[in-house]
């Protein structure tokens, strides 16, 4: 059972006070009018799901209601960071890195 | 029967407390201190149960939680009985109750035994998977025979008396374990300030000190712990359990700690109190002083009653001054095991011989067995064991170095007792709860725990540490390592007090005894005594290529008994390796997961049980709901009133009685429970715009408007009524079910997609009871309750909202209608609902106010053609498909949730299924919700289904019934046929119609 | 291979069990096959037994990177059933339901396959419309099933409480009587010999970690412990890893991979003889032939890898149950585990060609995983042969996700496990 900082209450809570809410770092398409039927199914349905380091919201659900970001590994369960809607992460896999520069 | 095997004194039991049991239905006495299985050996119960497979009798082979054979049914009546209560584990207390759990008609005389004897080998491991096939049809007669073998104990038939807690505990140091290590660890580190919890699953704290020969400074062992148990004691910050089982050990250095509070003293617990307690503890490092289990070694006839573990003959005679034979033999691979055969000599019983397999043994114990005049023979092993009730002999022969091969001759020993030790298996379980990979260690000759991510120490026997002040040292180190990693700078170091111990010679890496047969052909080598898996039987998987260790735990059940291997799953990847010319770590282990020992079901639920299962929501009109006699209806956590029969009244009649009223006369619904979200800030309205389907830009100050929701999937999750209170400020309503998902919905999208936005959200679904008032006379009622709320039809339009009082209490009142009716929804302080809703009342009884519940508002809407949300939709409906597509806005310039989504491919096309009504052929007739349509009531199965009934009732109000159902391409097919074919062979005929039944044109809300 | 019986039994008895033969060879990977199969579970096996049984292709490799049915085939709760709501999984179900009624006699392996019927309960008027809806469509797709109300539920499980008096009463069920439990590991090992017997090669102990490709088009696996072993077509049924087998070969998929715990009591005298279902209480449960509860908890909603799931998950099915089943609070809970469960968005799998071109997925079971063995490989088997997806396999293309046709069984409630 995960232990977790909220960035927000700046206190470790126990995982039952928040919910897991997917990949992190997805934004909403700028025009989704504008979209192919393929570009708008990728955003809606196809992630990462990476084994090991992961990207990924939480919300304090039952705490102060806050979304933030977790960097953790999906092996170990290790919480390796986490931080705030808009701030990036500051670790990162070596794929990840050289897939990012523009996200 | 006496305690024939009692020492006159010496133990640790209380002699001046004798405790009667009952065993097999058979009066014994015993004492506080015994557990059921010492009180068992002390008056020379030799059979505690019959064996799985093979009904075979077993006796007491262990003192703790590796017990495998000594399982009973515990209970004094029948609320009260426990299955598989381990006789090791469990403290005598006075009446208490058990039998074994199989056996018939005794374990004494087991007739499964003469089929277990006579097929015994006809039941190779797996021997279910090849055969019982043929033919197909007899195998649920072949299954009803296996299953009647199945299981030990009982489950009680009754409902459990007792109450479990659960406590959540934050602790900076968390020791597992009482023993030596343990205790040292639990000493230093408290000496920091550090809070310290130290669990330990016995009675007693203090491990094998208990029992120990060794002296500590000059004194027996146990005085030693004593001291330090007191000094712990008197630590405000150190708290000690015993009967504590740390049994399982998960992410993030989260324990679970199962505390038997009153197992030791009654069958159930003195009222008010719990039986059991989960302690729920986050800690900040943690000690496993788990320490280890001693391994039996393997041979023929191994499990004859009679046949134990070395440690617990010591334990048993230094503990609870048990002798459990007369003439012990003793076979071991190591010297630790000796002490039992010198206990066994103090407590003047005879030692027929130890018989050793290490062709040289040199240690200090072999000197100690020299000048105590005992018999030694080296390089031998016990090939075998005579006798089926107890043991009556064993036959001894020479084993080659590898221990591969006994050379002979056999020479006989005549005895009742052999006690065996194979070496130490470090009790790694809890390392390897969160995935640690537990490590080979030749040394040690077992595993010791893998590198773990846990904030993790580990000290003493766990390690594979045999000296004393070895474990001593290494508890002091890892108590002080772990309160300065928990953040304690100031840890006075201990000083190792003086150990007198033994100088210990090499062990032999020896698990297997051979025979001179063939392991195939020699007498049965139990290797797991609980699930009756034999070398053999390892050897037969192996050889038909079950070579994985995982397959041959499971295609030979090693392991899965309730000790889960502790005693035989060393022995078995032994022989498996063995077999397949491999290592032990080739072959590889495998993994230990929670729990350590049972938990009892009860203690994991804890109070959430029953009535507190979930929390119930009540509106503040509740008790007058039960005083007038509602019944309920479960929605999400609320308990909403369902309908309110009268005496006499069948649900139709109330239901219509209660439509009549609020279309006719006045009716009122308790709307409390639907959600209600409040929402302010500059970007509030634009927010509203980008969530709903539809238009908000112009809704003014004082209106209400309803709303869809969709998923960024164009499909609808929800819906409800928004009221502007101001420019900046809204109030939005959700369905009952759906408050709290909606409200994270709408925080996800304001703090992951549009933080620029101001905009806040709070849920006031408590803040407010919510009455609507609906029918023709709602206005004339309400009139006589307000006196500032104009409530004319000019003043007050449809849709629109006014603030004012409501039976002098301030009020917000919407003219809203999900009934089609004239419709005032009052919404006050909840903490005035009561009063008011008691108020409408006293005004309303001379318009013979209805009080209504979910069940007529859902005909009412129906009628009227509303949807609920989670009703007639399921996660794959756009507002298109329900034909709303008048709540669907294309000129907003902002793309909202759902739009892209509902114009993919999928959802435009032709054919998709749409809510219609459907009006049956027969008017009396209602199509049970959820009917399938089919186009041709007599196509042959599977027939093309075209949609099913979502909602449908009898309409009083319109003298028919009346549904809504999804259609394929429906709103192309108004007027068609479909046919609803019932489980009965029944078909319901019905016409695809429009779904709104009443007032199309909405006059009557509009009056 | 020698065929099973219990005069083979006997033969083998008298001969002390020494000449048992091997179930499945231990071979070394040839250099090309016609098709490798990614992952030796249930699916995977299934699918090898069925290309070479059906479809004559018996060229082939499974290629496991661990033991045979180590994954979720040796994690998951045994249950098998097929009164799934909409068509397209009715259908696929229902076809896996039909092959498990004659698998033992098929495979000349016991998987005791035991139709004992499971309950699916309702506690709410919605599960109830649901469950309504659901037993309909079974119906008329022709697969068994009935309403029960509390009365009929409290005969079949007269153990269970059935009283007004719990938090959420039970107020009926649907029934399938065809439905049950199997012996999970003896699926896997029975369709392992099989397919060994029809010349499929088994490789244990063979982990991919890169698929190649050339030209669009995948043409090898690379092996950790072997190297390149080339195939004209690759299935990869990794049930948990899918998404890591799709990376190497430069796709994504529409999953997530989340941990989905199980647990056991103490074996007991037989006293439960059907598999009962809540998914509004959040619990399962059926006792097995050894007597152990097998009991099945929630999905955990976060992504992970580690086979093992949080304690909390735990404690809320053990609640459900003995909400269920107050008599079981004394009894005590054995052993709690996890498997890994990759999950779609619409609760149903993936059968499917895939960006890369010769390269297919097999996926997404969710938790339906089990009771679908021997459908899901019959299917996949005919997709691997021809190259294009099994009429039963085409609603389960992973491109639904682009144009928006899920099959949405999250919908139709009552049926999430």
């Amino acid at each position: 059972m995960f232990y977790i900082y909220c960035p927000y209450c700046q206190e470790h809570r126990e995982e039952e006070e928040f919910h897991a809410a997917g990949q992190a770092h997805i934004a909403r398409p700028a025009d989704p009018d504008n979209c192919t039927d393929e570009e708008w199914g990728d955003y809606l349905y196809f992630r990462k799901n990476p084994r090991g380091l992961h990207h990924e919201m939480w919300v304090h659900a039952a705490g102060c209601r806050k979304f933030f970001n977790m960097t953790r590994d999906t092996q170990s369960y290790e919480i390796k960071e986490v931080y705030k809607m808009g701030e990036q992460p500051q670790i990162v896999s070596e794929q990840d890195s050289i897939a990012r520069g523009t996200a | 029967m006496t305690q024939n095997n009692r020492l006159s004194s010496g133990g640790r039991i209380d002699r001046s407390q004798p405790l009667t049991f009952t065993f097999n239905g058979k009066q014994y006495q015993g004492f506080k201190g015994d557990t059921v299985a010492s009180a068992l050996l002390a008056n020379g119960v030799d059979i505690v149960g019959r064996s799985f497979k093979y009904s075979r009798p077993r006796g007491v082979i262990a003192a703790g939680a590796e017990e495998p054979n000594a399982i009973l049914q515990m209970g004094a009546t029948e609320a009260t009985q426990v299955p598989n209560v381990r006789a090791t584990q469990q403290e005598l207390f006075d009446g208490l109750v058990c039998q074994v759990t199989n056996g018939w008609p005794s374990a004494e005389f087991d007739v499964m035994g003469l089929v277990g004897k006579a097929g015994g080998s006809f039941m190779p491991p797996g021997f279910y998977y090849k055969t019982f096939m043929y033919p197909q049809s007899m195998w649920d007669t072949y299954e009803k025979c296996i299953r009647k073998a199945a299981g030990l104990g009982r489950s009680p038939r009754e409902n459990d008396p007792d109450i479990y807690d659960h406590i959540n505990q934050h602790v900076d140091v968390m020791i597992v374990g009482g023993g030596a290590a343990g205790l040292a660890a639990a000493l230093s580190a408290s000496r920091s300030g550090a809070r310290v919890i130290l669990a330990d699953e016995q009675a007693e704290l203090g491990g094998s000190l208990l029992h120990a020969s060794e002296s500590i400074d000059g004194r027996p062992a146990s005085e030693w712990a004593a001291e330090v148990i007191a000094q712990l004691e008197a630590c405000d910050n150190v708290q000690l359990l015993p009967r504590s089982t740390v049994n399982g050990y998960h992410d993030h250095n989260f324990l679970t700690i199962h505390q038997r509070c009153t197992d030791h003293l009654l069958d159930c617990a003195p009222i008010g109190q719990a039986r059991q307690r989960m302690h729920r503890v986050r800690a900040k490092w943690v000690v496993l002083a788990t320490g280890a289990h001693e391994r039996p070694l393997v041979f023929a006839n191994n499990d004859v009653p009679g046949c134990m573990l070395a440690s617990a003959v010591t334990t048993y005679i230094k503990r609870y001054s048990v002798v459990p034979g007369e003439r012990l033999v003793l076979m071991t691979t190591n010297d630790s095991a000796y002490q039992a055969a010198f206990d066994w000599a103090e407590s003047g019983r005879f030692v027929v011989a130890i018989v050793d397999t290490r062709a040289h043994p040199g240690g200090d114990v072999i000197d100690e067995a020299n000048r105590r005049g005992l018999k030694v023979i080296a390089g031998s092993a016990v090939i075998e064991v005579k006798g089926s009730k107890r043991v009556t002999g064993v036959s001894v022969s020479a084993i080659n170095q590898l221990g591969d091969k006994a050379l002979g001759p056999v020479k006989h020993l005549t005895c009742d007792t052999v006690a065996s030790s194979g070496g130490w298996s470090p009790a790694v379980h809890l390392s390897c709860h969160t995935g640690s990979r537990p490590v080979w260690r030749d040394d040690v000759i077992g595993f010791v725990p893998g590198n773990s991510q846990q904030k993790q120490l580990t000290a003493g026997a766990i390690n594979g540490t045999a000296a004393l002040s070895t474990c001593l040292q290494e508890g002091f180190q890892a108590g002080r390592e772990a309160a300065i990693n928990a953040g304690f700078d100031t840890v006075p170091s201990i000083s190792l007090p003086k150990v007198d111990e033994r100088h210990i010679g090499a062990a032999m890496a020896l698990f297997h005894i051979p025979h001179s047969k063939p392991t195939s052909r020699a007498p049965k080598q139990f290797v797991d005594f609980q699930t009756d898996v034999t070398a053999a039987g390892i050897e037969i998987a192996t050889r038909e290529g079950y070579e994985s260790i995982e397959h041959v735990k499971r295609y030979t059940a090693m392991g899965f008994g309730t000790d889960q291997g502790k005693l035989g799953n060393i022995n078995g990847m032994a022989i498996a390796a063995k077999s397949m010319n491999k290592t032990i770590p080739e072959t590889g282990t495998t993994i230990f997961r929670p729990n350590y020992t049972p938990v009892t079901f009860g203690a994991v639920a804890g109070r959430h049980c029953g009535e507190l299962f979930d929390p119930k929501r009540y509106s503040a009109m509740h008790s007058w709901h039960l005083k007038n006699g509602a019944l309920f209806e479960d929605v999400g956590l609320w308990k909403r009133p369902w309908y309110f029969p009268q005496a006499g009244e069948s649900m139709q009649e109330s239901l219509n009685r209660e439509c009549k009223a609020a279309r006719e006369g006045v009716a009122i619904l308790d709307a409390s429970t639907l959600g209600k979200i409040d929402i302010q800030g500059k970007d509030a309205r634009e927010f509203l715009g980008r969530i709903y389907t539809n238009a908000w830009a112009k809704l003014a100050i004082g209106k209400c408007r309803y709303g869809l929701m969709c998923g960024e999937d164009g499909m609808v999750f929800d819906d409800g009524v928004t009221a502007c209170l101001a420019d900046d400020h809204f109030v939005m309503t959700t369905t009952t079910g759906g408050a709290a998902r909606v409200l994270e919905w709408l925080e996800l999208y304001h703090q992951t997609e549009w933080p620029e936005m101001e905009v806040y959200f709070n849920t006031v679904t408590d803040q407010w009871s919510t009455m609507t008032i609906s029918g023709p006379n709602s206005r004339k009622l309400l009139s006589e309750l307000t006196g500032d709320i104009d409530l004319s039809r000019d003043a007050f339009k449809f849709m629109d909202w006014h603030e004012g009082t409501v039976a002098g209490v301030p009020a917000r009142v919407f003219r809203i209608s999900f009934t089609g009716e004239l419709s005032f929804e009052v919404n006050v302080p909840a903490n005035y609902g009561l009063y008011v809703w008691e108020k409408v009342f006293e005004h309303g009884a001379k318009y013979n106010l209805t009080p209504y519940g979910t069940e007529t508002m859902h005909i009412l809407r129906a009628e009227k053609g509303f949807i609920i949300a989670g009703q007639d939709t399921d996660g794959s409906v756009t507002p298109i498909d329900l034909g709303m597509d008048w709540c669907v806005s294309n000129q907003k310039p902002y793309s909202y949730i759902g739009k892209r989504g509902m114009n993919r491919e999928d959802c435009l096309r032709k054919n998709r299924k749409q809510l219609v009504g459907l009006k049956t052929k027969r008017s009396d007739v209602v199509i049970p919700e959820g009917s399938q349509a089919v186009a041709d009531p007599n196509e042959p199965v599977p027939m093309t289904m075209l949609g099913h009934i979502t909602s449908s009732y009898y309409s009083a109000c319109l003298g028919r019934s009346i549904a809504m159902g999804m259609i394929r391409d429906g709103f192309e097919r108004m007027g068609q046929t479909v046919y609803y074919p019932q489980p009965d062979g029944s078909v319901i005929e019905a016409e695809i119609c429009s779904p709104i039944f009443l007032d199309p044109k909405g006059e009557r809300q509009n009056v | 291979m020698n065929k099973y019986s219990g005069f083979g039994l006997l033969k083998h008895g008298l001969s002390y069990h020494e000449n048992w033969q091997r179930a499945w060879r231990n071979p070394k990977p040839k250099a090309k096959y016609d098709v490798v199969i990614v992952g030796g579970g249930g699916h995977g096996l299934a699918t090898a037994y069925y290309l070479a049984k059906v479809h004559g292709v018996t060229n082939i490799a499974v290629v496991e990177k661990g033991y045979l049915g180590g994954g979720n085939t040796a994690r998951n709760t045994t249950i098998v059933r097929s009164n799934y709501l909409w068509d397209e999984s009715a259908h696929l179900y229902e076809h896996a339901m039909k092959l498990w009624e004659g698998l033992s006699q098929d495979l000349n392996y016991n998987v005791m396959f035991s139709q004992r019927g499971v309950l699916n309960l309702g506690h709410t008027l919605q599960d109830m419309r649901d469950i309504q809806r659901r037993v309909n469509a079974n119906r008329l797709n022709g697969i068994d099933g009935e309403v029960l109300d509390t009365q009929q539920v409290q005969e079949i499980v007269p153990i269970m409480d059935c009283s007004a008096n719990t938090r959420y009463p039970v107020l009926g069920a649907s029934w399938q009587p065809r439905a049950g439990v199997a012996r999970h590991d003896a699926v896997a090992w029975g369709y392992a010999r099989a397919a060994d017997a029809l010349g499929v090669d088994l490789i244990q102990q063979c982990e991919v970690d890169d698929i190649i490709t050339e030209d669009g088009a995948a043409v090898a696996v690379h092996t950790k412990q072997h190297g390149l072993i080339k195939a004209d077509r690759i299935g990869c049924v990794v049930a948990g890893n899918s998404s890591v087998l799709a990376k190497m070969a430069g796709f994504s998929l529409p999953l997530e991979s989340h941990p989905l715990q199980a647990l056991v009591s103490e074996p007991i005298k037989p006293i439960l003889d059907t598999v009962v279902m809540s998914n509004h209480v959040h619990g399962y449960v059926s006792q097995s032939d050894k007597g152990d509860l097998v009991i099945g908890a929630g999905i955990d909603g976060y992504n992970g890898y580690g086979q093992r799931g949080s304690y909390s998950t735990i404690e809320h099915t053990v609640q459900a149950i003995i909400e269920l089943f107050p008599i079981f609070s004394r009894v005590r809970m054995n052993r709690q585990w996890g498997g890994i469960v990759d999950t779609c968005p619409d609760a149903c799998p993936i059968i499917s060609d895939t960006p890369v071109e010769n390269l297919f997925f097999n996926c997404g079971w969710g938790t339906g995983g089990f009771k679908a063995t021997p459908g899901s490989g019959h299917v996949f088997a005919a997709t691997l042969a021809k190259g294009e997806a099994h009429e039963l396999a085409k609603p389960f293309s992973m491109f639904r996700f682009n144009d928006g046709s899920l099959i949405d069984e999250h919908g139709a409630a009552g049926v999430a496990h």
